[in-house]
């Protein structure tokens, strides 16, 4: 009887390390194979460099340009819209239908594939808001397709606080905005901070929604730059700029014939994969070291 | 009955408030009360949504005293002590009904109109498992000032070092004052919150056991700690600890599901109650 119990726990352990094997096996050969016939090709002239007919000429600036650009377009919408909805939902909304029927959209849409998005913003801001094919439309889609996951973890992270904590801000006379301001954000940073990275890591791979809404796939020029020696100095031009992003140049080369440029798309997706990669380990950074400072 | 509030504080319904000031009469009940009130609680009832937790209170708050409230768990007692600083009105569908007069000015605490913020701002609280925030020691104990809009820092440090050292704290915490609240051991952190509550200078202290959580040591701590207080401040203390009302408080009310059962100098309520339920639960009977 014990024996046979015994048994059964064994076997279970053995499928699970199995399963573990697998799923991680699987993942190090794909990091190995771009690690094999990309690393050689990741040098100073592929960073700094256009698309060229010529593999060996060509590089990956536009595309670095963009996807970071549009990253900060993203970051710099999403963040603060999602940021704020999560916190009046969290704090100043009283439990109605509406809100847990917003609730349910908002977990909902987390789950929405990236092209949905891709075809509303062909739809609202290349056609109806005529901001064309531009870096600020890419970065306004994928502000949006964070929005619902830097809304639900931020929510969690503010459920996390215990309401001891808000109960003594409020017996001290202070207002909701004083409590949440004072209390509320700074505990829960270390949990939106790593949702939004965690957001935006998954934004910089997305593909879909930036093919649908027209990104080009050679490109041999940089957006205007943005600061100008004319006042007011700042230029915002670079956001009606065509671009490309990094997974588009990856999907561009691996479409052409010939080992050079699939050599060529397995270094941009070594870079893309090390981009993630090193936003993440900001993210457990920030957690770890937040974490270490607040305690109740 | 000498008042009638009906405060409604359901959303999205129209407020209703009523108020009919009735002369007020010194009934039979009356007697025995203290001399010198802080606050009068007249006919308060309150109900999470369907479920009523308090039945027709009327009790005084002897100023400058404490006023101890006894009574088995689920009695209602922390329920009570939280009308005082409205925080139920933090949780949606809760709802008052009576009055919590605060004299000198005479104002109904519970009254619509009155916003709980400047209910909260004249009376302080201390709650059951010591809460500081994650921020350094003065931090903590300037809070309420800097919710109130103070920003000297002269004024501030003074008010702090004041506030800590009626809480009896100062001697422990003057050489880190930076470190954080949390950081402290359980009976400081008690007494750190007492000091965040004392520093705005409020006219009632309201605690809710606040030493249940604590060892017997830190608990003598803040009962002499209270006894020292209630020159400056009245008090008002939840407490399933008998012993604990016994020790320090001046005024006990005894309740039990809801309702007021006795009130009196706690002297004669522990030693001569007048009320058999109140004997019974003194004496360990149940409870």
């Amino acid at each position: 009887m014990l024996r046979r119990r015994k048994r059964t726990e064994a076997m279970f352990k053995i499928v699970g390390i199995g399963s573990l094997a697998l799923a991680i096996g699987t993942l190090a050969l794909l990091f190995g194979a771009l690690v094999v016939e990309g690393a050689s090709r990741i040098d100073w002239q592929f960073l700094t460099s256009f698309p060229s007919r010529r593999a060996m000429q060509a590089g990956v600036l536009p595309a670095l340009v963009g996807s970071s650009l549009i990253m900060l377009v993203t970051a710099v919408v999403g963040i603060p819209l999602g940021v704020a909805a999560a916190i009046y939902l969290e704090e100043y909304a009283r439990r109605t239908w509406l809100t847990e029927l917003i609730e349910v959209t908002v977990t909902n849409l987390a789950g929405v594939p990236s092209i949905i998005f891709g075809l509303l913003a062909l739809g609202l801001f290349v056609y109806i808001l005529g901001l064309g094919a531009s870096i600020l439309t890419a970065g306004l889609t994928l502000a949006l397709l964070i929005l619902p996951v830097v809304i639900v973890t931020t929510r969690e992270a503010i459920r996390a606080i215990p309401v001891q904590i808000r109960e003594a801000a409020f017996a001290l006379g202070a207002t909701k905005w004083q409590t949440v301001s004072h209390h509320v954000l700074p505990y829960s940073a270390a949990g939106i901070l790593t949702g939004i990275i965690l957001s935006l890591s998954r934004a910089i791979g997305e593909t879909a929604p930036i093919v649908t809404i027209g990104a080009l796939t050679f490109i041999a020029f940089l957006p205007p730059a943005p600061f100008t020696d004319q006042p007011p100095f700042l230029s915002f031009e670079w956001l009606m700029s065509p671009f490309t992003v990094m997974p588009i140049q990856m999907f561009a080369w691996v479409s052409r014939p010939g080992a050079d440029f699939a050599s060529n798309a397995a270094a941009a997706g070594l870079l893309l994969v090390c981009m993630t990669f090193a936003m993440n380990g900001l993210a457990i950074y920030v957690r770890y070291r937040m974490r270490k400072r607040v305690s109740w | 009955m000498s008042g009638i509030v009906c405060a409604n504080v359901f959303p999205g319904k129209d407020p209703v408030v009523t108020h009919v000031k009735l002369p007020r009469t010194e009934s039979a009940e009356r007697q025995g009360w203290p001399k010198s009130i802080k606050a009068e609680v007249r006919d308060l009832s309150f109900a999470y949504g369907s479920r009523v937790a308090l039945k027709n209170l009327s009790l005084p708050v002897a100023e400058s005293r404490i006023t101890a409230l006894i009574g088995p768990s689920g009695c209602g007692k922390s329920t009570f002590l939280r009308c005082f600083n409205r925080m139920h009105d933090l949780y949606p569908g809760t709802r008052y009904e009576g009055e919590i007069l605060l004299y000198p000015d005479n104002r109904n605490i519970l009254a619509r109109d009155i916003d709980p913020i400047e209910v909260r701002m004249r009376l302080a609280m201390v709650f059951q498992k010591p809460n500081p925030f994650p921020k350094s020691v003065y931090e903590n104990v300037a809070y309420g000032l800097q919710v109130r809009g103070m920003t000297d820092r002269r004024v501030l440090d003074e008010k702090v070092e004041q506030a800590l050292k009626h809480a009896a704290l100062w001697e422990e915490v003057k050489d880190r004052l930076s470190s954080l609240g949390t950081s402290l051991s359980g009976g400081q952190q008690q007494r750190l919150c007492i000091a965040r509550a004392l520093a705005t200078d409020p006219e009632v202290l309201l605690l809710d056991e606040p030493t249940s959580a604590l060892d017997p040591i830190a608990t003598a701590n803040i009962e002499e700690l209270l006894l020292d207080l209630k020159q400056r401040v009245t008090i008002l203390i939840v407490t399933h600890n008998m012993q604990q009302a016994a020790r320090v408080s001046d005024w006990t009310a005894f309740m039990y599901l809801g309702e007021l059962v006795e009130f009196g100098l706690t002297k004669q309520l522990f030693t001569n109650p007048s009320k058999k339920q109140t004997e019974d639960y003194i004496t360990g009977r149940f409870g």
